[in-house]
């Protein structure tokens, strides 16, 4: 079966936005998916999925985190989940 | 299960030996600089080190125990919670309530747009969303350690109701000035696509896992600020003369209040930091009331968190919040000066 997956990372440019960018690339790899990992910044696009705490992680149009940067096993586990 | 057991009694036990080795931290650090260092007592530096070496180890236990049962307490809530309880509420009840909620919802202002957002979304008045991000930052667990540590439970406890009051009134009279318009055009614009599910109840075991994963991000973050503050405190308790400061900032001067809160607002720093050296500017003379006036302004109003709050609000907008909130700081900070000494 193939999964086209889209991961996005929902975040204005805080530094926990950019670790869990970092984690969720990270677990990507360790995973061996062929994803992209897209950063979003922009606010407007960022309300779009109703989250109110950032850094949040979308997962095919579904957020699946926010407010909260996983360990890199625990993101791994999401990502297969979500698959 | 035995995992589940295993973490609440691991917590009681490590309870009884914080207690321990809290009540003779004194004795510990007495011990260090006399004995072991075999310092001369009375001098400036022995009296510099004994109260460094005593104060670090008090602030970061005080730190430790403190976030740790925030960090479990803060599991209970959300801001999506927080937001559904604010909904259709009048406005004084409103204002009231996110005041108080402002201090246990897990909070950083990196957040505040995407949390203004919400609110506004959800149509919650912009006064009552004001009054939660008024007390979200400025009453916030850390602040609260270090006071408790440093002046004792009762000025702790002064400054969360004077902070709530002043989140409460702001917020009412942010309200009572119809100030909607001031707020970016695109705001109101805005509409999420999809709303989100309801989020998992988690087991007293990921509670308690989630209180120490907060320890270990804020304590891993601002011991510096702890260790610099204190440090920079120390060496003023053994250097500077009692009643330094009495002078300009000490006295019963009208002007210290607005003065120090000026002096706040650009500064940037968490009360990790700032409080230490506030708790020598009370010694070298400073009254109670600039003192708090000051830290209020320092962790409550920050360049930062307005240069963030800028994408949603036009400049006037900003500029009756900061005032409305200064103005507050100030007659909480006349009010300890004049009619309070403790």
């Amino acid at each position: 079966m193939i999964n086209i997956m889209e991961i996005k990372v929902l975040g204005t440019g805080c530094a926990r936005c950019k670790s869990l960018e970092k984690v969720t690339t990270k677990a990507v790899g360790e995973l061996n998916l062929d994803v992209t990992v897209v950063k979003v910044e922009d606010i407007q696009k960022i309300m779009e999925y109703a989250v109110m705490r950032t850094p949040a992680l979308v997962i095919n149009e579904k957020v699946v985190l926010s407010g909260q940067v996983p360990k890199v096993n625990e993101l791994k586990e999401i990502l297969t989940n979500n698959l | 299960m035995s995992r589940i057991k295993n973490k609440i009694v691991l917590v009681l036990l490590l309870i009884p030996i914080w207690i321990v080795v809290y009540k003779y931290l004194q004795e510990i650090s007495d011990f260090i600089v006399f004995r072991i260092f075999q310092m001369p007592p009375e001098k400036h530096l022995t009296e510099t080190l004994r109260f460094f070496i005593y104060e670090v180890p008090k602030v970061i236990m005080l730190l430790v125990l403190i976030i740790f049962f925030v960090g479990i307490i803060r599991t209970y809530f959300s801001p999506e919670k927080t937001r559904k309880a604010l909904e259709g509420k009048s406005l004084f009840a409103g204002n009231v309530m996110a005041s108080l909620l402002g201090i246990v919802t897990p909070f950083c202002s990196c957040s505040a747009i995407p949390l203004f957002l919400g609110f506004v979304e959800a149509g919650i008045p912009l006064g009552v969303t004001f009054s939660f991000l008024i007390a979200a930052p400025m009453i916030n667990e850390v602040a609260l350690v270090l006071l408790i540590g440093l002046f004792g439970w009762k000025v702790a406890l002064i400054y969360v109701l004077t902070g709530l009051t002043i989140a409460i009134m702001a917020g009412f009279i942010l309200e009572k000035l119809k100030l909607t318009r001031y707020v970016a055009d695109w705001v109101y614009k805005t509409h999420s696509k999809q709303t989100l599910e309801e989020e998992e109840s988690m087991t007293f075991n990921q509670r308690i896992s989630a209180g120490g994963e907060v320890v270990k991000e804020i304590v891993g973050k601002i011991w510096i600020y702890i260790l610099l503050g204190i440090a920079v405190g120390a060496g003023a308790h053994g250097f500077v003369p009692d009643e330094y400061l009495a002078g300009a900032l000490g006295s019963q001067n009208w002007y210290s209040v607005p003065l120090a809160i000026l002096v706040g607002i650009p500064l940037y720093s968490n009360a990790a930091g700032i409080i230490p050296i506030v708790s020598v500017l009370i010694e070298k003379g400073v009254t109670l009331g600039t003192a708090l006036a000051f830290m209020m302004s320092v962790i409550g109003l920050s360049l930062p968190e307005i240069i963030i709050l800028k994408k949603v609000l036009k400049w006037q907008l900003i500029g009756v919040f900061v005032g409305v909130v200064a103005l507050g700081i100030v007659i909480v900070g006349l009010i300890f000066n004049y009619i309070i000494f403790i």
